[in-house]
């Protein structure tokens, strides 16, 4: 059988699975829809936390930016795993305790404020938003290739399946099919994994042939960094950027992580403040699954690229050079009129420009895998689209019928209007985003990388100062939050955009002014130290918060007595 | 001890977890895989260059077992001082 046919076969049956598990798990209730009910297993959350994390980024692009930039790809690594440990340590538990729905429901009741309320609304929206969008673009992408369907139509039938389970089963629905799609999109990405590390070194754990040696005795790490030499690409296993930026990413990165509504929201979903712990203990562990293999199939594919087509004749390249030819993410162009590939660092002698997606998406290719594991990596992209694509869009949908209708507009809404209110705003987000994937507005790309600054700079001080600063008061917290995002901004527009020296033709020379050095995407540190200074300091100088205030933080503290809390 | 001095020895407690835990998750991440990056990849183990191993794999392996760990002491914290349910 041809990819085509097993690619239709294998997302036909994915589909059915999700499609089924939403019918299954349809919420009855607004506790369902947010929060599925507050009853679900810990080991199943953290599947869902897993899926739902996992972007079509994680899956398709991060082994292609690793294998491009070597140990400068390690920030991506350490940052999307590390904030985990944050998560579980310093966030999960206790905003489990507090037992609400949302994250501006957190800050909105800790600061006694409908002001702070607002402000977090606003950010979980511009987070949420950024992100879909490349996540609805990703879906068209991967139909594209694979099904050889129009991008535009990829992005509609993404669409229609994520508008039918997201707002037929809310989180309850988004969980249980969230758990289906983590199967799929490990398996296919440890199938092609596991094949190809045989393949080089003949050890079927791709973390084993990472640092293994291949057929000819070399170690690959010492062969790819020989290979890269030679051609005047820098070392992979040492970086090209400064230390203290990649230390400022990582920073941004991590802490991002641990700010983002959309993965704190799924802690709220488990029945106790053990099991929002553990949870946080078995996500992690299923993206480290993901995320230690990742470097090795960069590795991998670096290797198996540079060796079949450096200083190869155009002509001898093998088919899967033209099949991705035509899809533009591979460009040959023959500068010196040789027919042969030139592939070096230099950039006025280098021949072929590669799109980074193409590592993963072409890697089972270039290995010559069966197609059937061909047409796995499909399914597998487009399990990790949609998961996190539905993720996404409850928390839009919850940040507005929750948290601006139900606790500012309209409080005596009843049950049943609210849960309508909250299919109606998923619906209309899914809209939306559809409308981005479609339309994709230029800047997408580079706001997902800064939407972790952007949540590192505002919510991630509002919610560890609220737990662990008893002391915290509204006018610090909301200071903090408008200033640290507004720098963020401010830096963003300056750094990424250009915008306050003639557009982005300026972005490239405006890098000496970087602000210690630092990138844009780094600065999130900058403005989180920022931000839980002046939190601080204008906490000192206001009046404190009132006494039952500072009853609920003593209270969200300790573990138990989580049923009384979740009433309300 | 009064629901409140359980409540204080129990925060307590926990906070030199957190202290001792994340220590750890610094070290791994930001000395090892960072800023001690270049003086351990003289050193090498196997086909790895032992700071670029912390930076691409041995950090997030450390990262999984501290989580677990950290289950598992608040799991006996939460029995000591009877806040477990």
């Amino acid at each position: 059988m041809g990819i085509l046919t097993w690619t239709w076969i294998l997302v036909g049956i994915s589909f059915a699975l999700y499609i089924g598990i939403a019918i299954w798990a349809r919420a009855g209730s607004s506790k369902e829809f947010y929060v599925a009910g507050g009853g679900v297993p810990p080991i199943l959350n953290g599947m869902a936390t897993a899926a739902d994390w996992m972007s079509a980024a994680s899956f398709i692009s991060l082994a292609g930016i690793v294998s491009f930039t070597g140990y400068d790809g390690s920030v991506y690594l350490m940052g999307w795993t590390g904030g985990y440990v944050l998560l579980a340590l310093l966030l999960a538990p206790y905003l489990r305790k507090f037992g609400k729905f949302t994250v501006p429901d957190f800050i909105g009741d800790r600061y006694y404020s409908n002001t702070a309320r607002i402000v977090a609304v606003i950010a979980a929206l511009v987070v949420s938003f950024t992100y879909v969008a490349g996540q609805m673009r990703g879906v068209g992408i991967v139909f594209s290739r694979y099904l050889e369907v129009d991008i535009n139509t990829g992005v509609y039938i993404g669409m229609a399946i994520v508008l039918f389970y997201a707002v037929l089963g809310g989180m309850k629905g988004i969980t249980y099919t969230q758990v289906a799609q983590y199967c799929v999109l490990i398996f296919a990405f440890m199938v092609p994994a596991i094949f190809i590390s045989i393949q080089m070194t003949g050890n079927a754990i791709p973390q084993l042939g990472f640092g293994a040696a291949g057929e000819d005795g070399v170690y690959l790490l010492d062969k790819l960094d020989g290979l890269q030499r030679e051609l005047g690409f820098h070392e992979y296993t040492s970086g090209s950027k400064s230390m203290i930026d990649v230390f400022a990413i990582t920073v941004a990165l991590m802490v991002g992580t641990a700010g983002l509504p959309h993965v704190i929201v799924r802690f709220f979903t488990v029945p106790k403040v053990k099991d929002a712990r553990k949870s946080a203990g078995w996500a992690l562990l299923f993206i480290a699954i993901l995320y230690t293999t990742i470097p090795a199939v960069a590795l991998f594919a670096r290797t198996n690229l540079i060796e079949t087509v450096s200083e190869k004749k155009y002509q001898d390249l093998p088919q899967w050079f033209a099949n991705w030819e035509k899809t533009g993410l591979l460009k040959f162009d023959d500068k010196n009129g040789d027919g042969i590939v030139q592939y070096v660092g230099d950039k006025s002698k280098n021949e072929l420009t590669i799109d980074r997606d193409i590592m993963v998406l072409a890697n089972p290719e270039i290995a010559q895998l069966p197609n059937w594991v061909i047409a796995l990596v499909g399914a597998g992209g487009l399990a990790a689209a949609l998961s996190t694509a539905a993720g996404l869009l409850l928390v839009i949908a919850s940040s507005v019928s929750h948290d601006l209708i139900k606790k500012v507009f309209n409080p005596n809404i009843t049950e049943k209007q609210e849960l309508v209110a909250a299919r109606l705003s998923a619906a209309v987000a899914v809209v939306i985003a559809g409308y981005f994937g479609i339309n994709p507005p230029g800047f997408v790309a580079a706001v997902v990388a800064l939407a972790f600054g952007l949540a590192a700079a505002s919510f991630f001080p509002a919610i560890i100062l609220g737990i662990f600063d008893k002391r915290m008061n509204k006018e610090g917290a909301i200071t903090g939050m408008i200033v640290g995002l507004s720098l963020m901004i401010l830096y963003m527009l300056k750094f990424k955009f250009g915008i306050f020296d003639g557009g982005k033709e300026a972005v490239a020379g405006l890098k000496l002014d970087w602000f210690l050095g630092i990138s844009p995407e780094g600065f999130g540190t900058i403005a989180m130290i920022v931000n839980f200074v002046v939190s601080i300091t204008v906490s000192k100088f206001t009046t404190a918060p009132p006494k039952e205030v500072q009853d609920i933080v003593e209270d969200i503290r300790i573990p138990s007595g989580v049923g009384e809390a979740l009433d309300h | 001890m009064t629901h409140k001095e359980r409540a204080k020895a129990y925060w307590k407690e926990n906070l030199r977890y957190l202290l001792i835990l994340l220590s750890i998750w610094f070290l791994v991440s930001y000395v090892f895989g960072i800023l001690l990056v270049d003086q351990l990849n003289a050193i090498k183990i196997g086909g790895f260059k032992l700071g670029f191993w912390f930076a691409q794999q041995g950090s997030m392996y450390v990262f999984v077992i501290l989580i677990f760990v950290y289950i598992g002491l608040m799991n006996r914290l939460d029995k000591k001082y009877g806040f477990n349910e």
